[in-house]
């Protein structure tokens, strides 16, 4: 049974994630003056191609290589005492503490909560009529999945082909993919949850959408 | 009502004057201004006739003052002129030029490419009583009157395959070709067939099309304009601009691209880059120059309109004249009339003969390969030069009595004793049963080929681990500096593909600078290709002595040209040689990038275009080796720009006389030379790691708006798209080299 209150206090007792900055190998540490509670910024850009804010740099045999933040946050705990020293191989250099924004909250509630059904490939993907229909008529709330449910129809190259259902038993809290549109494999499809938790996890994703405070 | 009308006509005047002039004070503009201000003021009070008085005074004095502002134009307000939404356009030289059209390359935004206006014309002359309609195609850039959707006459590779395509039709149906340039540069997308490679394409296309080809220049910027404007009389418009980039291009590199170019510096750029039509007709590349009214020409100038249309009349008749033979009679007037005479006075059939349009392709040749001689420095001796003149004379003969005479009837005889070989072995086949085998026929049939007994020891002896260690491979003849320093680099795909460290003196020595993880070239400098893969160590040199000079004058560049030619001990950005491999004579051109950044100029072109006139002649496969370029000398200017076309049509002229024409890439390779010379090869390669595009993603980015993925110009997406056709490891460069000499090419390389 899912403890949503247990989650929430947890979440609310550190709204953050904590992320260790470790030297990738061996080298002398420099870092370039970053002090205690400046903040940080992850990759940027379209494709991440811009690296984040440079933290340090560590130089092996006369290679200098840059060390950058992978997150956005704030910078904790920042061992100056390794300033100019040579370290060993995953020693941590720094902590960054991430705030959690909304939807990360959300997604690590449901991903707790959820069990997603995946696409096994890219293609378009279809419910099979009768749950279509189930889910024009009455939402998709009323649509009760088991294990070897035929649903789906995998329409790739002009071939159509079947999909079942694998997973726990439940009903589907919500879906993830456009009827007619292509989705990658990987992609979820469904999530579902058990009948019992529903109300509770709308709940849980009402009052972190009205109340989370955004801190970056 | 006509007060009103003539009113809002010279407001509509003074807003282009004060466009044009931009943010400069200017006396005339300002008493302009204060007259026509005076005026509306106390129209309200005056009677019709006082109002009709003073309009027309003022008439005059706009008419004054735009004659006085005329002489005040700089290079820059030319650029605005042509940019401006008040200028004519393609559609008002359809409407006005011609007596009939109809648009087939799509209409308005219902188009592949709304910047790009395809039409067939025609143009209707009179021979006494009778009217003849004589047909043309007319392919430019449609700019509109600020029609978003024209994307200011910046063509996409499709639009600009859509007027090839019907260039082609015209040629079909043997009808001139009538091109109108009005386009700020090409799109710079990579998508297929990409930018590049499509002006490339339109380049060596233009450069064989059997019908004359007249352009008229307005808006010449670059690549786009070089992709519609290769002609065989090329009219240029007063207050047009031909260049080989727009002032802010220039100026983003002289004045570094991160930041944006001042008004002064692109100001600056645009008169230090000769780009007007005086400047044009004195480097001589435009044949003339068409007069428009004073500020430039706006759709209301229907005498314009006249003029433009007996001009390109002309030289159409000029270009048939030239390879046509017409009566003596007409062939003189024609000749007469370059000065006063109206040219529908004479008539000239323009469809050409078979032997017309032969001549004209090599007429075409003649024209641009004579354009920009003069502006590289030859410093050969006057004996130096006869001696080249000689040597090539008597490379033409030697190559005739060789390949054409006796190879003719080596041939022959050859394909005599082979037929008489193939009826011995049917015989055996045929008799190789019972009584075959009886006679002793067609014993050792299934005798296995021999092989050469060196070749057998290395095929079957792994190793030979008492002499030394048996490598062949990775045994560089030249080393690179960069193995001397004792440290460790960082392979820049070690985040995605975990490559580990390498120590310098592995990577840039044994490893030929590759990544033995992921297979990432490092970039090497050009000596490592020269020495380890094409043999410069036992090369011959030729045409070392022509350098890159200045030819415009350009203010500051002599200095960075002797520091490029200091710091590299080149001449030039190109070292051309002969040289083997495996046996095989080749003719090479190699661009290095060190040398200001392998930016093609005059002297370049030149040394390229020797090249393949001396490949043609011996008869070797020419092999283009780009280490890097940025693109055409923007310090050059024109004379730099109309290498694209001058250099391509060389290259044609080689591959259709029967060699191997391959390019092979390397590090960064943009811009103009891969538009042209280096694009149009059927057989372009490009060493893993490489870049290859029109224009670098800050361009694009400043350009088009967009952003382009990290990884958009390397090879492998340039291999996706069908721009290249491989991608070959650096240690094994020469290997497939050798392999593309023998199975590519065409048929008359000396060695077939």
């Amino acid at each position: 049974m899912l403890n949503v209150k247990e989650m929430l206090e947890e979440i609310n007792a550190s709204p953050y994630e904590e992320i260790e900055i470790k030297t990738p190998h061996t080298g002398v540490v420099e870092f370039v003056g970053l002090g205690l509670g400046d903040r940080v910024t992850g990759p940027s850009g379209k494709w991440l191609e811009r690296p984040g804010t440079l933290l340090a740099h560590l130089t092996r045999e006369k290679n200098k290589k840059p060390i950058c933040a992978t997150q956005k946050g704030q910078v904790m705990d920042i061992r100056t005492e390794l300033e100019c020293t040579f370290v060993e191989a995953g020693e941590r250099l720094l902590t960054i503490r991430h705030f959690l924004s909304r939807e990360e909250v959300i997604s690590r509630i449901l991903k707790k909560a959820l069990h997603l059904f995946v696409a096994p490939e890219r293609a378009k993907y279809y419910f099979v009529p009768e749950i279509d229909a189930k889910i024009k008529a009455s939402g998709e709330q009323s649509v009760k999945v088991r294990e070897g449910l035929d649903m789906f129809i995998v329409s790739r190259m002009k071939r159509e082909t079947p999909l079942s259902y694998s997973g726990p038993e439940g009903i589907i809290y919500a879906v993830y993919f456009q009827q007619g549109d292509n989705v990658d494999g990987g992609q979820p499809l469904i999530g579902v949850c058990p009948e019992s938790q529903l109300s509770l996890i709308q709940d849980v994703v009402n009052r972190v959408q009205g109340e989370w405070e955004e801190r970056d | 009502m006509d007060i009103d009308k003539r009113t809002r006509e010279l407001a509509a005047r003074l807003t282009y004057i004060r466009d044009i002039f931009g943010p400069r004070e200017n006396a005339s503009v300002a008493m302009l201004r204060i007259r026509l201000e005076e005026f509306l003021a106390q129209a309200t009070s005056l009677g019709m006739r006082e109002l009709s008085r003073q309009v027309g005074l003022l008439e005059e004095l706009f008419a004054l003052l735009e004659g006085k502002l005329e002489n005040e134009l700089t290079p820059m307000d030319r650029v605005r002129i042509v940019r401006h939404p008040q200028r004519f356009c393609l559609k008002d030289i359809l409407e006005n030029v011609y007596d009939n059209y109809t648009e087939i390359g799509g209409q308005d935004e219902w188009s592949i490419d709304p910047g790009m206006l395809i039409a067939r014309a025609t143009i209707a002359r009179r021979m006494g009583k009778k009217t003849v309609h004589q047909s043309v195609m007319v392919v430019g850039q449609e700019k509109g009157h600020g029609q978003e959707y024209r994307n200011a006459g910046s063509i996409k590779p499709w639009g600009n395959a859509n007027a090839l395509y019907y260039m082609r039709v015209a040629e079909t149906e043997n009808i001139p070709i009538h091109s109108y340039v009005f386009t700020p540069g090409a799109f710079p997308v990579e998508d297929y067939p990409g930018a590049a490679q499509q002006i490339a394409r339109n380049l060596y296309a233009m450069a064989g099309l059997t019908v004359p080809i007249v352009s008229v220049i307005s808006e010449g910027g670059s690549g786009g304009a070089e992709a519609i404007a290769l002609a065989d009389r090329r009219l240029m418009l007063s207050h047009g601009y031909y260049s080989v980039i727009s002032p802010e291009g220039a100026a983003a590199i002289e004045g570094g691209l991160k930041e944006r170019a001042s008004p002064e510096l692109i100001a600056g750029c645009a008169t230090r880059l000769r780009i007007t039509a005086r400047d044009n007709l004195e480097l001589g590349f435009v044949d003339r120059i068409i007069q428009e009214p004073a500020l430039g020409a706006r759709p209301e100038h229907f005498d314009f309109f006249r003029q433009l249309r007996r001009e390109v009349v002309r030289a159409t008749d000029e270009v048939v004249h030239s390879v046509e033979g017409l009566g003596p009679l007409r062939g003189m007037a024609i000749r007469r009339q370059a000065s006063t005479g109206d040219p529908h006075d004479i008539f000239v059939r323009w469809s050409l003969g078979q032997k017309a349009r032969a001549k004209l392709v090599r007429m075409r040749f003649d024209k641009y390969r004579a354009m920009s001689r003069a502006a590289c420095r030859d410093n050969r001796t006057l004996g130096a030069r006869l001696y080249s003149g000689l040597e090539g004379l008597l490379w033409a003969a030697h190559s005739a009595l060789r390949h054409d005479f006796l190879a003719r009837h080596k041939r022959r005889l050859l394909g005599l004793l082979e037929a008489l070989e193939a009826e011995v072995r049917a015989l055996r086949q045929g008799v190789g049963g019972p009584i075959g085998r009886l006679l002793g026929i067609g014993a050792g049939q299934q005798r296995r080929m021999e092989v050469a007994p060196e070749a057998l020891e290395l095929l079957t002896n792994l190793s030979c681990a008492e002499d030394c260690p048996c490598r062949l491979e990775d045994t560089w003849v030249y080393v690179s500096p960069k193995s001397r320093e004792d440290h460790v680099v960082t392979c820049p795909n070690a985040a995605t593909h975990g490559c580990l460290d390498l120590w310098a003196p592995d990577l840039f020595g044994e490893f030929a600078g590759v990544c033995s993880h992921c297979g990432h070239h490092f970039p090497l400098e050009f000596q490592w290709y020269l020495y380890n893969v094409f043999g410069f160590g036992q090369a011959y040199e030729f045409n070392r002595e022509l350098e890159s000079g200045n030819p415009l004058h350009y203010e500051g560049f002599d200095l960075k040209l002797e520091e490029a030619k200091r710091r590299t001990g080149l001449g030039s950005s190109c070292i051309t040689f002969e040289t083997h491999i495996e046996g095989v004579a080749i003719m090479m051109a190699v661009l290095v990038s060190p040398f200001r950044g392998g930016t093609v100029g005059a002297a370049e072109g030149e040394k390229i275009i020797r090249a393949a006139e001396r490949a043609r002649l011996k008869r070797t496969p020419f092999i283009l080796y780009s280490h890097g370029t940025a693109g055409i000398r923007i310090q050059e200017g024109t004379c730099g720009g109309i290498q694209m076309p001058r250099v391509t049509m060389a290259v044609r002229r080689y591959i259709e006389a029967g060699g191997l024409y391959l390019v092979l890439y390397d590090t960064n390779s943009y811009a103009g030379p891969v538009a042209s010379f280096l694009g149009c090869s059927p057989y372009q390669f490009a060493v893993r790691s490489s870049n290859i595009g029109f224009a670098g993603p800050g361009v694009i980015r400043e350009t088009t708006g967009t952003d382009v993925p990290p990884k958009y110009h390397r090879a492998f997406s340039a291999l996706s798209r069908g721009h290249i056709q491989g991608i070959w490891d650096r240690r094994d460069i020469r290997k497939n080299l050798h392999q593309a000499l023998l199975t590519m090419g065409g048929r008359n390389l000396y060695y077939r």
